[in-house]
């Protein structure tokens, strides 16, 4: 079961700040998903072996040959604070 | 310090690759403005898809071998999920279950001079995450700059078991690790940040701290002392150790908690569905058997071909570089003679003056060699002419000899005259005893004129005064 706390401690992990009202709100979404998911259980997976994707690709590669990047001006376009080149971020340890 | 348990995670930066681990922009940022080496893929944009770097894949293989470990068959990426500026994906692509490889071990020479086996838990490949600057201090600025040049940079991450024992074993592992890099050509230690360092320290019953990013050897060292003095401290005022991550200062020289709440547990690792699963078992036997003579095995062999003290083997297969410049001296001169020389003079004069090997001719220490074999020169001389060729440049050995006069056998037939005018000379030498100081000078023409003029006037003054004084 999700708790209050396991939501507020996911909203600290993605840095999104949750109004208070929305919590409970969240909570129950929560729960409602992983209900959701826990019908997987029903099914029997004995002797399966496990898969992480549905499509069977293997070795998709590229060579080591350097393209050309973007330029500085087009790196920094979209960010809303730069200085000197560099992008520009609240501290956060 | 055997109540001292470290282990290590280095991360390795496979620079001698032209582009970076899932996007083809080139690894050559170094002297670059910020953010000038940089796409959608390692900007993290929406839409944007990673492809696998194959020659990454070949090169954390190499490692992966030469560390003695096993190859995973089938091998594959994972999302870590976090959210720092220095990853602007919200997550890095590492690896989790299923590394490259696992299990392997080095040797290296321990603390009590016996040979200590230290395990390698595994090896993985994931993206250098970009490069945070802060407007002073870590634990004090008030925002932070970002540069994603080195984001995406292709990095080998290598994990160790806690074998190591102390600050110094730790540097000496460190030195073994780099050493086999260099021969595998994968890594180019002398670019900034190339090597990053997190270390797990604790004393034995305590718990452990970890301290992250550390650069350079002499920084690893300095901040395992750090600590372990810290932990010795706390213990002894009967405070607990807990378990925690700390940076390394390197300006300040200490190491300072960054108070984190992600445990291990919420980095949520997930398979990177973005990236196929890698199987590699069919590319190991190409690899392995493309493999260079390591520095171990190469060391042996130094010693038995060229019948060589350990320490100079050791010293001489250090850098792959070094090795094969040994060897083509070798080849021209007196291998014992040539060890000596190359391993206790002329590293030493290199590491001074900050120059690599490559700064020094091949051909002009096989003839330094020869010199000293046949004794032409002495040793004296010998390191003249090292120091001359290396801060004058131009010239060869023997025109140094003859431009400083080096030459043994012009000394002593300058020698062999004094004596000879001496033992002409009863009478000027009666009367130098008698208190006449100018009847030297008939002994000193006397000398300068048996060896022609070359020698030096105010030395063979020196000399006769000596010789005559002897009689």
């Amino acid at each position: 079961m999700i708790t209050r706390e396991d939501v507020e401690h996911i909203s600290w992990l993605a840095s999104i700040k949750i109004a208070d009202e929305e919590k409970d709100e969240l909570v129950e979404h929560f729960n409602s998903i992983l209900e959701y998911f826990h019908q997987l259980e029903e099914v029997d997976t004995e002797g399966v072996e496990p898969t992480y994707r549905v499509v069977d690709l293997a070795n998709i590669f590229r060579e080591d040959v350097a393209y050309e990047s973007l330029s500085q001006d087009q790196a920094l376009k979209n960010a809303p604070r730069t200085e000197n080149g560099y992008f520009k971020s609240p501290r956060i340890v | 310090m055997e109540d001292v348990i470290i282990g290590l995670e280095i991360h390795v930066q496979l620079n001698r690759l032209q582009s970076k681990m899932f996007c083809g922009c080139s690894t050559a940022y170094h002297d670059s403005l910020p953010n000038s080496h940089t796409c959608p893929v390692c900007l993290g944009l929406p839409g944007s898809l990673p492809v696998i770097n194959r020659k990454a894949v070949e090169y954390g293989i190499k490692v992966g071998l030469a560390l003695n470990c096993n190859i995973e068959g089938e091998t594959l990426f994972y999302r870590k999920n976090y959210y720092y500026p220095d990853l602007p994906k919200g997550f890095q692509i590492s690896q989790y279950d299923y590394p490259l490889a696992t299990q392997g071990h080095i040797m290296i020479l321990g603390d009590d001079g016996a040979e200590r086996n230290i395990r390698i838990n595994r090896a993985h490949m994931e993206e250098d995450p970009g490069r945070l600057v802060h407007a002073g201090t870590i634990d004090k600025a008030k925002y932070t700059m970002v540069d994603y040049n080195r984001c995406g940079m292709p990095l080998l991450e290598v994990v160790t078991e806690p074998d190591l024992t102390s600050p110094k074993e730790a540097r000496v592992f460190l030195d073994k690790l780099k050493s086999i890099l260099d021969y595998l050509d994968v890594f180019d230690g002398t670019q900034e940040g190339s090597m990053r360092i997190d270390a797990n320290i604790s004393l034995k019953g305590g718990d452990r701290s970890e301290v992250k990013n550390i650069t350079g050897f002499k920084g690893v060292e300095k901040a395992l002392s750090y600590e372990i003095t810290r932990q010795k401290n706390m213990q002894r005022r009967n405070i607990k150790v807990v378990q925690e991550t700390r940076h390394f200062d390197e300006l300040r020289n200490i190491t300072v908690s960054i108070r984190s709440k992600v445990g291990a547990h919420d980095y949520r690792y997930f398979p990177e569905c973005d990236l196929a699963v890698m199987r590699i078992a069919s590319w190991v036997p190409a690899i392995r058997a493309a493999l260079p003579e390591l520095p171990d095995v190469k060391r042996e062999r130094f010693v038995k071909q060229y019948g060589l003290a350990d320490d100079h083997a050791k010293s001489l297969t250090s850098e792959i570089k070094l090795a094969n410049f040994y060897e083509a001296v070798a080849a021209r001169a007196a291998p014992k003679l040539a060890a000596v020389w190359i391993a206790d003079v002329l590293k030493g004069e290199l590491n001074y003056r900050d120059l690599s090997i490559e700064s020094f001719k091949e051909e002009h220490m096989a003839e330094i060699v020869q010199m000293l074999e046949k004794s032409t020169i002495s040793e004296d001389g010998a390191v003249q002419i090292i120091r001359n060729l290396l801060d004058k440049k131009g010239g060869t050995p023997r025109e140094i000899v003859l431009a400083l006069g080096l030459c043994k056998a012009e000394d002593d037939a300058v020698q062999k005259a004094v004596k000879e005018a001496v033992a002409e000379s009863a009478a000027a030498v009666a009367d130098y005893k008698a208190g006449s100081e100018r009847a030297l000078n008939f002994i000193v023409g006397l000398v300068m004129k048996k060896t022609r003029g070359k020698a030096d006037a105010s030395e063979v003054h020196r000399l006769v005064k000596e010789e005559v004084e002897k009689v």
